[in-house]
């Protein structure tokens, strides 16, 4: 019987052995070196903030995997020798493979700062930063004032955990507005003033120079580049990305570049050994996609995907249209279609953006400055329907199109206030100043 | 590696700590509690009717400062941070304590109402003559511990109910649905029977009728001296009969399968309205495992047959056998019965056969071969009605089902097993509405297409214990028979993937385009297996 190894227990890893099992009766192992069983990474930040126990982010109850035949072997990797068909774990022992999936997620950027390695520095990407988080920052006595780095999607979530424990955080970003490398500016605003409103100490155009350290190695304050200023500090939070978790596959043959090079079809240069999920790298990107996507969604996509190959039905990683959603303090955020920040964005694509006076809801859609084709929305505290959007996107509807048919959009609670109305409205007074 | 620290002090850390808001209103609310207390103890307040109303208010109050303190200087959103540090809210020391308490106080009400003060002979005294001036007030009557109890609950579904709608200002389904409960409770269960008992005299006699409490919830409704009082009544009383038959066979089929079991069990009923006002610190602690669901299966339709069989017998026994003195007699009836079980399963059997999983298969045909069987037992020997007296029955029924099971553990036990234990495990009301909201109606949750995250908010804080994420995360729609339409998995979700809605009955289950993110060759391949 085929043995098939699969290198993490991610989203990614996980659902490659799911539909595997469901379209064979191959031996699967998956290791992990992070925990006994899968759990939901996106949810960390609830168990720190006290909403869900770590079981309740258990998607499957623990009887799940023997029903199931998926071996679950605890255990980190430290080599691949693709020429023995081998993993070797860090106490030496070795498993056999016929084909082994790589799905070893990420980890987190460390920028070569000074004192990046002292106690209480730390990322937020594993259950080890959680177990960690929770012994540096427990409470704001033994943590009086946390700093964190890098402003993207866990750099507020980071915020926003140790906020809920009262302890007072300085948010260090590098953009002059949060996030705005992909976000248009008007949203991008937006949550700097929410950010605010949640009393988090927001320092754009900031950047951290160095991490001090006190007699016992431990983190005392961090030195601000721009101004020199010293800020104590008994916890630093370094969330400026994610970088592939590859560093074991050195030496082994297989393809490297900031991840493991695949081609669509999710293989590595070696034969018989793929990649999926946060670390695998495509040799060209896919349409608008990074060559690199550390989602949820593109690793649940890739493990889909790579059960069918694996399983003879040979299938190129071919994804739909973009989707993806964050929560920023109390605003959900969904985006469908492609919608670029002014940073980022080609000359042809144009923005109409509607803001609700309440200053916590907003929508930007993006379309052909040309052809009115509709691009792609960014939605704020307003939620929306995924299989409309997808649709729209397929049938490549106009910006008046979509603007007239909002409302079938919406997915907002039922007896929720809709603004769609509010939204043609504005659309219009602002394409009749246009037209003039 | 637990992190959660059991901690028994009102101190302790953020987010688990409590304010000064808090603890003074903590120390309000548990001040109507000791002078209620104390009355139960004998002690004799001198003016009844203001001790009563500043215990009230102290209790009233209290719970709604503690609301202000909670969530007034917060800003909108989901409010549930430390709900598994705070030892109330985890089973800790504290949960174990109040569970107790509340269990010793359902023992008392049901089965020892002396000790609250309620006399066979001569005026109350103790808590229950505390609550005299306000039941005179009411209905003119001296007040019993049924009294005492619905006005405690009355005030617990309102009180907590403002703290709900506070923690959930952002959410205009839960604003208003609470807002529907409270008044239900209010209205319905509380002022309108006591009102209702003013109009009674000597020959107009109406039986206590909360008017939203339907049979088999209210499993008395069709006993005898019900009945009787009723039809006694004049044209008032066989109305009110009649709304009581129509309300489980007409109205309540019609609701259910416009909008769903949450017009009734998160809309209307007395029961849900607790469990979702004064319970709602506790909705997080059901059980989520297959197992329990498999437990749930089996006990709530037992307790749904049990119904049956007992009103069954208990009505057949006032029938008579003339067909010339009224039309209904005892045959007529039991034959009915028969007929109306069968057809109803031969009904389900033959349209949503495909819909029913192997143990709801052999359940319902063990079932329905029982009920048929003692019936026809009845005709070949000619004994009792299903074995057992009548009698016998409906006071089993009474003490196992009303008293212990949907006070005792149903409400008491709250702090440790979930607010939710009568309606999910319980419930023939519940079995009714869910036999017809998973088979035929409009309403579902519809998940979000390929949003889902997997983080397990929804499955956490549904009070049903329905695994939503198992759904939720294959992007398929819940359609389950326990749902009460709470819509606090939609609420809780930080992607916007769930939304409680009405709609078509096709594809209602099993949207058709299973919409996960990928290209649609794939999903062809997906959705195949």
């Amino acid at each position: 019987m085929e043995h098939i190894v699969i290198i993490g227990n991610g989203i990614s890893g996980v659902t490659a052995a799911r539909h595997i099992r469901k379209l064979s009766d191959k031996k699967i192992t998956i290791i992990s070196a992070e925990t006994d069983h899968f759990f939901s990474r996106t949810a960390l930040m609830y168990i720190y903030m006290g909403h869900m126990k770590y079981e309740h982010t258990k998607p499957y109850e623990d009887y799940f995997w023997k029903k199931n035949r998926i071996e679950l072997r605890r255990g980190f990797v430290e080599k691949v020798h693709t020429d023995k068909k081998e993993v070797q774990f860090s106490d030496n022992t070795t498993l056999a493979y016929d084909k082994l999936i790589i799905a070893a997620g990420s980890k987190s950027n460390k920028f070569g700062w000074p004192g990046q390695d002292l106690n209480g520095v730390q990322g937020l990407y594993s259950k080890q930063d959680l177990d960690a988080l929770e012994q540096n920052a427990p409470n704001n006595k033994i943590c009086k004032r946390a700093v964190i780095v890098g402003g993207g999607l866990i750099g507020i979530e980071f915020a926003e955990m140790l906020s809920t424990r009262n302890i007072p955080v300085t948010f260090l970003v590098r953009e002059n507005s949060f996030w705005n490398g992909v976000l248009p500016k008007g949203e991008s605003e937006l949550l700097n003033r929410h950010i605010k409103s949640h009393h988090i100490d927001l320092r754009l155009s900031t950047n951290l120079k160095e991490i001090l350290s006190d007699d016992n190695e431990k983190v005392r304050a961090v030195v601000i580049e721009e101004t020199g200023e010293e800020l104590p500090c008994d916890v630093v939070g370094l969330t400026a990305g994610v970088t592939p978790n590859i560093d074991f596959l050195k030496d082994s043959g297989i393809e490297l570049g900031r991840g493991v090079k695949v081609n669509r079809f999710l293989e590595t240069n070696v034969d018989s050994v793929y990649a999926i999920g946060d670390c695998a790298e495509q040799h060209e990107p896919i349409g608008n996609r990074r060559p690199i996507e550390a989602v949820w969604y593109t690793g649940r996509m890739m493990g889909e995907t790579l059960a069918q190959t694996i399983c003879g039905n040979k299938l190129e990683y071919k994804p739909g249209h973009w989707f993806n959603s964050a929560k920023f303090f109390d605003i959900e955020y969904q985006t469908y279609g492609w919608v670029f920040s002014e940073r980022s964005k080609k000359d042809t694509e144009a923005h109409f953006h509607w803001k609700h006076p309440d200053d916590k809801k907003c929508i930007t859609i993006a379309y052909h400055k040309d052809s009115k084709l509709f691009l792609g929305i960014n939605t704020f505290g307003i939620r929306m329907r995924h299989e409309v959007f997808d649709r729209w996107l397929s049938e490549k509807r106009g910006l008046d199109y979509v603007i007239e048919h909002l409302p079938e959009a919406n997915f907002d609670p039922e007896f929720y206030r809709s603004f769609e109305k509010d939204i043609l409205k504005a659309f219009h007074s602002e394409t009749e100043v246009t037209a003039h | 590696m637990s992190t959660v620290q059991q901690n028994i002090s009102l101190t302790g850390e953020p987010p688990k700590s409590l304010n000064g808001t808090q603890k003074i209103a903590t120390f309000i609310g548990l001040f109507g509690l000791v002078v209620l207390a104390l009355a139960g103890f004998n002690v004799n307040f001198p003016n009844k009717g203001l001790w009563l109303t500043i215990a009230l208010l102290s209790i009233t109050a209290g719970i709604i400062l503690f609301a202000k303190g909670a969530y007034a200087q917060k800003q909108e959103g989901i409010k549930n941070d430390g709900v598994w540090f705070k030892s109330i809210s985890s089973r800790g020391f504290v949960a174990w304590i109040a569970g107790i308490l509340l269990t010793s106080f359902y023992i008392v009400l049901y089965f020892f109402p002396q000790f609250l003060g309620l006399n066979s002979e001569g005026s109350n005294t103790g808590v229950i003559a505390l609550f005299d001036p306000l039941s005179r007030l009411l209905s003119g009557n001296p007040a019993s511990q049924w009294f005492v109890y619905g006005t405690l609950y009355t005030i617990a579904i309102f009180a907590f109910g403002v703290k709900f709608i506070w923690k959930y200002r952002h959410n205009r389904y839960e604003r208003i649905r609470t807002i529907s409960v409270m008044v239900f409770q209010t209205a319905f269960a509380f002022l309108i029977p006591e009102f209702m008992a003013r109009l009674n005299s000597d020959s107009f006699n109406l039986p206590y009728y909360d008017l939203k409490n339907i049979w088999p919830l209210n499993y008395y409704n069709f006993e005898q001296y019900r009945v009787d009082s009723f039809i006694s009544s004049g044209s008032v009383g066989v109305g009110l009969l009649i709304f009581g038959v129509v309300s489980i066979f007409v109205i309540t089929p019609i609701l259910t399968y416009k909008y769903g079991k949450r017009w009734y069990c998160s809309w209307v009923c007395g029961c849900g309205g607790l469990a979702e006002t004064a319970g709602d610190s506790f909705r997080q602690l059901s059980d989520k495992s297959m197992n329990a669901w498999k437990v749930e299966r089996w006990v709530i339709h037992s307790v749904l047959v049990f119904v049956v069989v007992m009103t069954t017998a208990v009505i057949s026994t006032y029938l008579g056998y003339d067909s010339t003195k009224y039309w209904l007699t005892k045959d007529v009836f039991l034959i009915g019965v028969g007929v109306f079980l069968t057809l109803l399963f031969a009904g389900i059997w033959y349209f949503k056969k495909e819909e029913l999983q192997k143990d709801a298969r052999y359940g319902a045909i063990g079932y329905l071969v029982i009920v048929i069987s003692l019936i026809a037992m009845h005709y070949a020997t000619g004994k009792t009605l299903f074995l057992f007296e009548a009698e016998t029955l409906r006071k089993t029924y009474g003490f196992l089902i009303g008293s212990i099971f949907s006070g005792v553990i149903g409400t008491g036990f709250y702090p440790i097993l979930g607010s939710r234990v009568w309606c999910r495990m319980g419930c023939p009301m519940a079995a009714i509405l869910g036999m017809q909201q998973r088979l035929f109606s409009k309403f579902r949750i519809t998940t979000n297409g390929g949003q889902c995250i997997s983080c397990g908010n929804c499955s956490t804080y549904c009070e049903m214990g329905i695994d939503v994420r198992a759904y939720a995360q294959k992007g398929e729609n819940i359609v389950r028979s326990s749902c009460v339409g709470c819509g606090i998995c939609s609420a809780v979700c930080p992607r916007g993937v769930l939304k409680l809605e009405n709609g078509p009955l096709e594809g209602r289950i099993e949207s058709k385009d299973v919409l996960l993110g990928n290209d649609v060759d794939l999903m062809n391949y997906v959705s195949k297996n």
